[in-house]
């Protein structure tokens, strides 16, 4: 009977169609809107997973997210070294110099210092030179979005000078790490240049750097940190997750993508629900025929069944693979570059698609169910 | 001729009510009914007057409110409901006036529905199937599909459908209703050449008198009962009641 079930489904062209694209629109939608809330919310954090040397950020005790720094003693870079367990600590500086080009245009930015002697926590991934050049005098390394902002339409091209809160400096590599949740230069520096150029304050240290010793857990040494410094020790994920629920806490972009992915399951429940559940209804007559001939109810919850799990997958998989091109295709423009289809919102679309389709598939049942087969004999 | 051993259908005292209180219906009113194996019996009389209801008590597929019914000296009412599906699969076979065929489904596959219900493999059903279209006349439409058959075509893949299974029992609603004179008659022959056979009975419920001639028993219904029913190898009319029933016939 499964052929048949099969056949009733795909026998009218136009409502099948109509089902597997409103399963297909509707995974689209709830997998680009996850994923692109999800890929935001991780851009909070995506200086801090750059920084794959260190597994701890010591920073101030009130700071909650990367963008909030309150510089640090310098002594308590030597306390922190004190810590029984860590290997090393160095220190980092994260500021908002202003960019301006030759041209005259300009940009804030994020300018991160590193340890002068160490240059721990360069980006990973480097397009053109190498962070090792940092070490000759006023450089710097700017991420390749930050370079098409300042220089749009222009080929990548190091040499070129700028300057940083009136401070010149020249590029002496451009890099492409993880894009900041706000859209702005990453500019890679020496920790002594970039107090430089941000200007003088009593104190400058904004984060401190620690990498455990062999056998020593990062969660164990934040803990012996914050206990012995009275600072704030964070491991890197933890420090992300920090990140990502600040913003979740204190902006409205999880309302702004909430709202968007409700009304996408709403509308999927609905429309999907209700196509398949008038698909059954206007097929009753045909269930009839079959039950008077003798078809079981549980073949008839089968059939059902097999015609939903059919759409379903059909549609889920087209409207997974629509959001891979999608997600593909926008992975090579810089605004929305690191936006990726994450597993984790196909397991979640699939599992909202079951539910839909389990959801019109009782609606559908309960009327082929208590369906009486001598419907059949009216005319 | 001994009715009650070579009765496939005894209706007693049938009756069924639909609604409840003051909106409820009575359509059979004790309905007294035999169907004898190897004959062609017509259930007619006008519309509303019970007919497919009395066919679809008779099937299983509405419960009686009163009475009894035996299909093969069996009361199915006593069967449980997995019981009653799996005896109407193999027992019943159903011809319908809006043929019920399904739409997806070539001629072949239509017929073979019954078949496949029962669990038979695809192919052998129907392979079944489509020499049961044959004989009906059907071989040049196997695969077509219902919408692209003509209103005789298509009842004869219904008669093919609820042939297939060889079935004790066929039940056909109203099968001539939408055809014209000339393909109505055909079907009745196809139906009276192929259905009716020596450990088979065939009950058609009609209004078309100009097919009475292919019966072999016509049962007169009127007002939720039987009025008269009339044999043709015997000759013999009976009138049970027809005082109480229909006074004005009198």
């Amino acid at each position: 009977m499964n052929f048949i079930a099969l056949k009733m489904l795909t026998g009218d062209r136009a409502k099948y169609l109509g089902l597997i694209f409103t399963i297909a629109f509707c995974t689209f939608l709830l997998e680009n809107q996850t994923s692109i809330f999800a890929g935001i919310l991780k851009r909070t954090g995506s200086q801090i997973a750059d920084v794959t040397d260190a597994d701890i950020w010591v920073m101030d005790p009130k700071t909650e997210y990367f963008e909030q720094t309150k510089a640090l003693k310098d002594t308590d870079l030597t306390r922190v070294r004190g810590v029984e367990g860590v290997q090393w600590a160095v220190r980092l500086f994260k500021g908002s110099p202003i960019a301006r080009t030759n041209d005259g245009k300009f940009a804030a930015t994020i300018c991160l210092g590193l340890d002068d002697a160490t240059l721990t926590g360069p980006p990973r991934k480097m397009l053109l030179g190498s962070w090792e050049r940092l070490r000759e005098p006023d450089s710097i390394v700017v991420d390749k979005a930050g370079y098409v902002l300042l220089y749009p339409g222009e080929p990548l091209e190091l040499g070129r000078t700028l300057e940083l809160n009136d401070h010149k400096v020249t590029i002496v590599g451009i890099s492409d790490p993880p894009a900041p949740f706000l859209s702005f230069p990453v500019m890679h520096t020496r920790y002594s240049e970039a107090v430089n150029f941000v200007g003088r304050e009593r104190t400058q240290l904004s984060y401190v750097l620690v990498k455990p010793q062999a056998g020593v857990k990062a969660e164990e040494l934040c803990k012996r940190i914050e206990a012995q410094t009275g600072l704030r020790a964070r491991t890197s994920e933890q420090f992300q997750w920090d990140c990502i629920g600040y913003y979740l806490k204190n902006t409205g972009i999880p309302v702004n993508f909430g709202i968007t992915i409700t009304i996408a399951v709403i509308v999927g429940i609905v429309v999907a629900g209700q196509t398949f559940y008038l698909f059954t209804v206007e097929n009753l007559k045909q269930f009839g025929a079959i039950k008077a001939i003798g078809v079981t109810n549980w073949r008839l919850i089968g059939m059902i069944l097999l015609q939903a799990f059919t759409v379903g997958v059909i549609g889920f998989s087209l409207g997974t693979g629509m959001a891979g091109q999608f997600f593909d295709f926008f992975a090579q423009k810089i605004p929305t570059r690191g936006l990726v289809l994450m597993w984790q919102s196909v397991a979640l679309t699939g599992a909202t698609i079951v539910f839909v389709m389990i959801l019109a598939s009782i609606l559908s049942l309960r009327r082929v169910l208590v369906l009486e087969p001598a419907v059949v004999f009216r005319g | 001729m001994n009715t009650t051993t070579a009765a496939a259908v005894r209706a007693r005292e049938l009756r069924k009510d639909f609604g409840e209180g003051p909106t409820r219906i009575e359509v059979l009113r004790g309905v007294d009914f035999d169907a004898l194996l190897g004959q062609l019996t017509f259930l007619v009389g006008p519309s509303g007057c019970g007919k497919t209801t009395l066919i679809s008590v008779i099937a299983g597929l509405l419960d009686s409110s009163g009475g009894e019914v035996e299909l093969f000296d069996q009361n199915i009412e006593r069967f449980s409901a997995t019981d009653r599906i799996l005896f109407r699969r193999k027992n019943l076979g159903f011809v319908y006036q809006q043929y019920n065929l399904l739409p997806a489904l070539t001629a072949a596959e239509n017929a073979a529905v019954p078949l496949l219900a029962a669990g038979v493999r695809r192919r052998a059903a129907v392979d079944l199937a489509k020499s049961v279209l044959v004989k009906l006349g059907m071989g040049n439409r196997l695969d077509t599909l219902p919408s692209k058959l003509s209103g005789g075509q298509q009842q004869r893949v219904a008669l093919a459908r609820a042939l297939v299974h060889e079935p004790r029992l066929i039940l056909c609603d109203e099968p001539t209703a939408a055809l014209d004179h000339a393909t109505g008659e055909s079907v009745m022959e196809l139906l009276a050449e192929n259905a009716v056979h020596s450990d088979r009975a065939v009950i058609v419920v009609t209004h078309d008198s100009r097919v009475f001639h292919h019966a072999d028993a016509i049962a007169h219904m009127d007002d939720g009962r039987i009025v008269k029913t009339e044999s043709r190898h015997e000759n013999e009319i009976k009138i049970p009641e027809l005082e109480d029933a229909v006074p004005a016939l009198i």
